[in-house]
């Protein structure tokens, strides 16, 4: 573990040799959850104002969101369809005319994808084991070990999991009940990047939800 | 031409003083056609292009078994070169596919993709989807360049018929273009129109006039104040 508590996944030796930029970083958080402190919500209505329409339209142009786009299409995800975490919280700040707030780990995740373009996720800190996360492709087993509303990541997908289980499809959010909850204590954030997304926007990302989640009510 | 198969004359035929790796059987003759094959091209989609017979890191690579098959670690390291320049390939069209949207907005935007029934998967994909997700994007491109292309092309007559309307009102009465026509902002209308209404029309005076721009959200005129104890209807345009 460095000093910074941020720790490098695993990645599945067949998607390392397909991939090589395809990375995880994953770092254990302390939150208070519940809803988001006033100086957070003041952080989310500044960013709204800076988020304009031309913006979100030039987007695909600028070098993260198009490294995640390329990734998208090169394994099988059409990035006009299923829209890249940015792009995703782009689209729906101008339909919504701003970023709303959810919840302290939701804002948190939302503002460090805003600032840097990485999405961040969290998991409930209780569901991972001490193996710790990484990215591998989804066997029978995942499915079949899934509870029954969740069905689980159909076999070969690829996941989001650590030594035991999948905890989320790559670039989708976790299923009920493996992300963390809005009340819950601790939570483990994970950032994705891919080629062409450089290592200190995706500690950046870490960095900032890790920040938020400890802000002062 | 099958790039597995050894070639008449080639050094994969076989002959007296080959130049092959242990274990391959068959020898190639050190004569002038000997470097055909590994001169040879074999070309990829988008101008690239594999050679099959280079050497590499300084050892010749066996390119076939005895049958005339790849060898197994061939196979795998062709098939990984493949993916990488169709990875490399995806990147660079979607780059363009990017710089083709951002163009296109101005100009109207592109059609977007239909929605598949069912979300995709994110998965490995094998050459041939591969080699689909390529094609479909050189489509895409084609599509919006040609679309980019025709509403330049709309744009540069309606800019063309502005100037002959400005030029020569009377030829052109009544005639409008508006600010979106031309690829400009706003909601404005080139309009030819007679100067003073009637008397212009029988004069013969014609000018060009450029509407004022969007309309209001509030309708046309002063706002009705409603009185007390009034309820306030508003009045259609």
């Amino acid at each position: 573990m460095s000093a910074s508590g941020l720790r490098p996944g695993f990645v599945a030796p067949e998607l390392s040799a397909e991939f090589p930029g395809l990375r995880l970083l994953w770092v254990h958080a302390g939150t208070r959850g519940g809803s988001s402190p006033p100086a957070v919500r003041r952080r989310l209505r500044s960013l709204s104002d800076r988020w304009r329409g031309g913006g979100v339209v030039s987007m695909r142009v600028k070098p993260v969101p198009h490294a995640f786009r390329a990734f998208f299409r090169q394994i099988g995800l059409d990035p006009d369809v299923q829209r890249i975490p940015s792009e995703r919280a782009g689209v729906s700040r101008l339909l919504h005319g701003e970023f709303r707030s959810v919840d302290l780990i939701s804002d948190a995740c939302l503002i460090a994808l805003i600032e840097t373009g990485v999405p961040v996720w969290a998991l409930d800190a209780d569901a991972v084991d001490a193996t710790g996360l990484g990215i591998r492709t989804a066997t029978v087993h995942d499915a079949v070990s899934a509870s029954g509303s969740d069905p689980g990541p159909p076999a070969g997908s690829l996941v989001v999991a650590d030594g035991s289980r999948a905890h989320a499809v790559l670039f989708a959010d976790p299923p009920a009940g493996r992300g963390a909850g809005p009340r819950a204590g601790r939570v483990v954030l994970f950032a994705l990047g891919v080629d062409g997304v450089p290592d200190i926007h995706m500690e950046e990302a870490l960095w900032i939800a890790t920040d938020l989640l400890q802000a002062p009510r | 031409m099958d790039r597995h198969r050894p070639l008449a004359g080639s050094p994969l035929r076989g002959g007296e003083g080959s130049r092959q790796a242990p274990g391959h059987l068959g020898a190639a003759r050190p004569d002038a056609s000997a470097p055909a094959l590994e001169n040879a091209k074999v070309p990829l989609a988008m101008g690239a292009t594999a050679h099959p017979g280079r050497e590499q890191g300084g050892s010749r690579v066996p390119l076939t078994d005895v049958l005339g098959r790849p060898s197994g670690r061939e196979a795998r390291a062709g098939e990984a070169a493949a993916r990488r320049t169709l990875r490399a390939q995806i990147g660079r069209l979607e780059r363009e596919l990017a710089d083709a949207f951002v163009t296109a907005y101005p100009l109207g935007g592109l059609p977007q993709p239909a929605q598949p029934w069912g979300a995709a998967q994110p998965r490995l994909l094998d050459l041939g989807e591969l080699e689909r997700v390529r094609d479909e994007l050189t489509e895409r491109l084609r599509e919006a360049r040609v679309t980019i292309t025709r509403r330049a092309d709309e744009q540069a007559q309606k800019r063309l018929a502005l100037e002959l309307m400005l030029l020569n009102p009377a030829e052109h009465r009544f005639e409008r273009i508006s600010c979106r026509e031309l690829g400009d902002p706003g909601c404005g209308v080139w309009q030819v129109r007679p100067r003073l209404g009637l008397i212009g029309m029988l004069m013969g005076w014609w000018q060009v006039k450029l509407s004022s721009g969007c309309p209001l959200s509030r309708g046309r005129g002063r706002l009705p104040v409603a009185r007390p104890g009034e309820a306030f209807v508003p009045t259609p345009p």
